[in-house]
């Protein structure tokens, strides 16, 4: 445990991407299995123990520090598992040597919610701060360290010198600790076995278009669906009676959620498409979507009512393909591909796939033109893909591009703060904001109608916590009010009507656009005019 | 760096406050600094007054200015130092007992937190009254340790008053310096300290750890390490990183830098410099994050959680009031304890990221 504290500590406190990526491989390489299979998946895919979670880690410090003190504690470090590693009551008595990765893996994964309580404290006692932290990062899997499984892979690839590709292809279908995945990049044994089996495939991803121009001959234009990224998978499985999945872009089995397109799939093949909602919102009435928002109704649930599927039923507007019948198309030109796409629709369930309209317009201008209109559709923007491009992993230049239509603008008043977690702790870095009800002027009062936690510079973070801490009017726990001066422009890329806010509103993905310290309060936006831009 | 906002929230937990200021009404604190009523004197005043009794010479404790200043000859001579005068300079030794206008007595008694530190006692009408200024429990070997005193009162300082802020020996820091020097004999550690105390620590710890290696300081430590080793404080070989022969030269020795030197261009003359920082606030992650600092060194030269309490209990007074720092966590920490505890709403004291 403490060679996986140390990387823990050395990946926290590395700034550049490739020493971290070295220790990580070093780690790697050093540590013997199954210690090292069980630290790759606590910073790559995570690790879930059943009996131990956030709340755990709470109800083992409220009996071993004062309630008061620890919340105290907690909001000014920002991380509770951290908190819990530094307030830690070291024991009176040698506790025993430090548990390896492996046995404290172990001793968590057979923890009930009736044993966890006296558990997890032994294992705790036989760790200095440091390991303490790394146990509970490791036991909750919130690592909130800076790793991303992207990162983890390549770590992987490099610590034995096999390509990117080939981890990420190998890795899905693999489970911690990934000792079939050990043996073949460390030892040379042949790659896990996974053919047969639905497993998710890394997903071609697009930087962001800006650029004033692009040849169309080169390129080929494609709408953006204002959905989620899916990949269905339909494979023999290990019976041979077959097997559907639907994987998010991440990677997460999704299928519980949106049981009707697995369960439409049968033909052996690896589908990429944007999971939508049956709606009138894009795409007008004929086959058209919903819009986010009905969707976002959907997302999370681990079952979902007949009523659910009745009136919210999903589908797939697919993209692209990357199998068909066991042969991997990635290696073809897009044309290619979107020709055998075009080909496999008509063996698909209509009511469940469709296809992505490709954008005909003869020249850029016409594009640009198009992408501004598409507002109203409530489309997210256009992509653009090279027509003689592969489908490979990750994100490759000059390969796809998505070209996200600007973000709706709204001027508001800064209402609450709230110190951040991981990279923000200490600092007051959640903003809740509002707009006036009523007349600024008169008898009108601000109503929150949103919560921003980025859009801003790390200086400008110093600045904005100065100014929480120094015009604090009120304190609710951990929540400052502010005296309200303070004038956001706020971009964001959608408003919904919603009855969970007390202002009847609730805004898609908003951040911090521009801190407007030249603006008076009385100046910011009233909820009507955000409410004008509701489109759904 | 005022703080106000955070104290409103306390004020109604202070309740002993009225019965607490008739009782020790000779003494009385306002935000700008402690004022001793009888003798028309402040301590550690944050504006120019006519009598001024300094704790140590940080700069948030000892502002340039004042009519008269009395304080330890190390701290008058460290204000020297940074306001080129010493005009009203009115040196008092360790332990020595003056008597101030209005038979107010005072007396320095070591910190333990820099170089001249001290904690003032004040008696009078029959009570004592105890002020840390800023202060530390563990050995430092650049100045005497700090002397439990009985009082009435206890005025005592929080920086690092949060349970969290548990300081490791620092041995165990200092080796985590040395190993990263050894493990990398091509690059040099460069350890942000301040210019006052934290860097003549560190140096000290490391020699006393026996590294016995030149130490390259940035500029702006030298005339303070030149002070200490007037005082007689043994620091080893030291050279300025500008007058260095070659980049190679530094390669596997320890540089020290204010902090604010870090992430300066000034680096640029390191060799490949591995970022570390000697400060409590060290202990949490996130912290060292921020400031950009790869090799955390938590080495403070403020009493830790621990500290802090064991003190208020080995100290007993009747009442503890609180200058600067958490003041939350340690009221609370006196109220499950049955003492006595206020708050005192000073400004000017340095908060986060200040010399912790």
């Amino acid at each position: 445990m403490e060679a996986f504290a140390a990387l823990l500590d050395t990946l926290v406190y590395t700034r550049s991407r490739n020493a971290k990526i070295a220790a990580f491989a070093r780690y790697l390489r050093d540590t013997p299995d199954p210690d090292r299979g069980y630290a790759l998946a606590a910073l790559s895919d995570g690790l879930d123990f059943v009996a131990v979670k956030g709340s755990t880690i709470r109800a083992l410090m409220r009996e071993r520090v004062d309630p008061e003190l620890w919340t105290l504690s907690r909001d000014y470090v920002g991380d509770s598992a951290e908190t819990a590693s530094l307030l830690w009551p070291e024991p009176e008595h040698f506790p025993g040597p430090p548990p390896s990765v492996a046995q404290a893996v172990e001793a968590l994964a057979a923890m009930t919610r009736s044993t966890v309580a006296t558990e997890l404290p032994a294992l705790l006692d036989r760790l200095d701060a440091e390991g303490r932290y790394a146990l509970l990062k490791l036991a909750t899997g919130a690592m909130r360290i800076g790793i991303s499984a992207r990162l983890a892979k390549t770590a992987f690839a490099q610590a034995f010198d096999v390509a990117i590709e080939d981890v990420e292809e190998h890795w899905h279908g693999q489970s911690p600790p990934y000792t079939a995945l050990f043996d073949w990049a460390a030892h040379g044994a042949a790659p896990p076995d996974t053919e047969n089996l639905p497993l998710f495939r890394p997903f071609m991803l697009a930087h962001a278009f800006e650029a004033d121009d692009l040849d169309l001959d080169a390129y080929v234009a494609e709408w953006k669906w204002d959905g989620i990224r899916v990949q269905a998978v339909h494979a023999p499985g290990e019976s041979g009676t077959g097997e559907s999945r639907l994987y998010s872009r991440s990677g997460d089995d999704i299928s519980a959620s949106f049981p009707e397109i697995p369960a439409a799939l049968d033909v052996p093949c690896v589908l990429d498409g944007e999971l939508l909602v049956r709606g009138e919102a894009q795409g007008g009435k004929e086959g058209g979507a919903a819009s986010f928002n009905a969707l976002q109704q959907r997302l999370g649930r681990k079952t979902v009512s007949k009523k659910m599927l009745r009136e919210a039923p999903a589908f797939v507007r697919l993209y692209d393909v990357l199998q068909v019948e066991g042969e991997d198309l990635r290696p073809l030109p897009w044309a290619r591909r979107r020709e055998a796409l075009e080909k496999l629709l008509l063996r698909l369930d209509p009511e469940r796939f469709d296809l992505s309209r490709l954008i005909d317009v003869p020249g850029f201008a016409e594009l640009a033109a198009l992408r501004e209109s598409a507002r109203d559709a409530a489309i997210e923007g256009v992509m653009l893909k090279r027509r003689d491009s592969p489908y490979v992993a990750g994100r490759k230049v000059g390969l796809w591009y998505k070209w996200k239509r600007d973000p709706l603008l709204i001027d508001c008043v800064l209402m609450y703060a709230q110190r951040g977690s991981g990279k923000r702790s200490s600092f007051y870095s959640d903003f809740t904001f509002g707009c006036w009800d009523g007349d600024p002027d008169g008898e009108g009062q601000l109503l929150p109608v949103g919560k921003a936690y980025f859009g801003f510079t790390d200086a400008e973070l110093k600045e904005l916590d100065r100014h929480v801490r120094q015009h604090t009017v009120n304190r609710f726990g951990p929540v400052r009010e502010t005296d309200k001066s303070l004038v956001f422009e706020i971009a964001f890329d959608s408003v919904h009507a919603s009855a969970r806010h007390k202002s009847g509103l609730a805004m898609r993905f908003p951040r911090i656009h521009r801190i407007r310290s030249d603006k008076p309060a009385h100046e910011a936006d009233r909820i009507a005019s955000l409410r004008a831009l509701i489109r759904d | 760096m005022s703080d106000n906002p955070d104290l409103k929230g306390t004020s109604a937990r202070s309740f002993h406050c009225d019965r607490v200021a008739r009782a020790f009404s000779w003494i009385r604190p306002e935000p700008w600094g402690i004022h001793v009523v009888p003798a028309d004197c402040w301590i550690d005043p944050a504006r120019a007054v006519d009598r001024a009794l300094v704790t140590h010479g940080h700069a948030d404790h000892a502002r340039g200015g004042h009519g008269q200043t009395y304080a330890t000859p190390e701290t008058l001579a460290i204000m020297k130092l940074r306001y080129a005068t010493s005009d009203g300079a009115v040196p008092v030794a360790y332990h020595e007992t003056i008597t101030l206008p209005g038979g107010v007595k005072a007396t320095w008694i070591p910190a333990g937190h820099v170089l001249g530190s001290a904690q003032i006692l004040l008696e009078h009408a029959g009570e004592r009254i105890l002020v840390t200024g800023d202060f530390k429990r563990r050995a430092d070997p650049t100045c005497p340790p700090f002397e439990i005193t009985p009082c009435d009162v206890f005025i005592t300082e929080a920086t690092f008053g949060l349970p969290v802020f548990r300081h490791p020996p620092t041995q165990h820091e200092i080796a985590k310096l040395t190993d990263a020097l050894a493990a990398e004999p091509e690059r040099c550690v460069l350890v942000g300290a301040y210019a006052l105390g934290k860097a003549q620590r560190v140096i000290a710890e490391l020699r006393a750890a026996g590294h016995t290696q030149t130490i390259w300081l940035h500029g702006a430590l030298e005339k303070m390490c030149r002070l200490y080793e007037d005082f007689g404080v043994d620091l080893g070989p030291l050279s300025l990183v500008s007058e260095a022969p070659s980049k190679g030269a530094m390669a596997g020795h320890v540089v020290l830098a204010p902090p604010s030197a870090l992430n300066d261009r000034w680096s640029r003359r390191l060799p490949d410099p591995l970022t570390a920082m000697a400060s409590g606030w060290m202990r949490v992650r996130q912290r060292a994050r921020q400031r950009g600092v790869e090799l955390p060194l938590i080495i403070s030269d403020h009493a830790d959680w621990d500290e802090l309490t064991r003190t208020v209990t080995e100290v007993a007074p009747r009442e503890t009031w609180i200058t600067h720092g958490r003041e939350e966590a340690m009221l609370r920490w006196c109220e499950l304890h049955q003492k006595k505890a206020r708050a005192l709403a000073l400004v000017g004291y340095e908060d986060e990221g200040g010399d912790g």
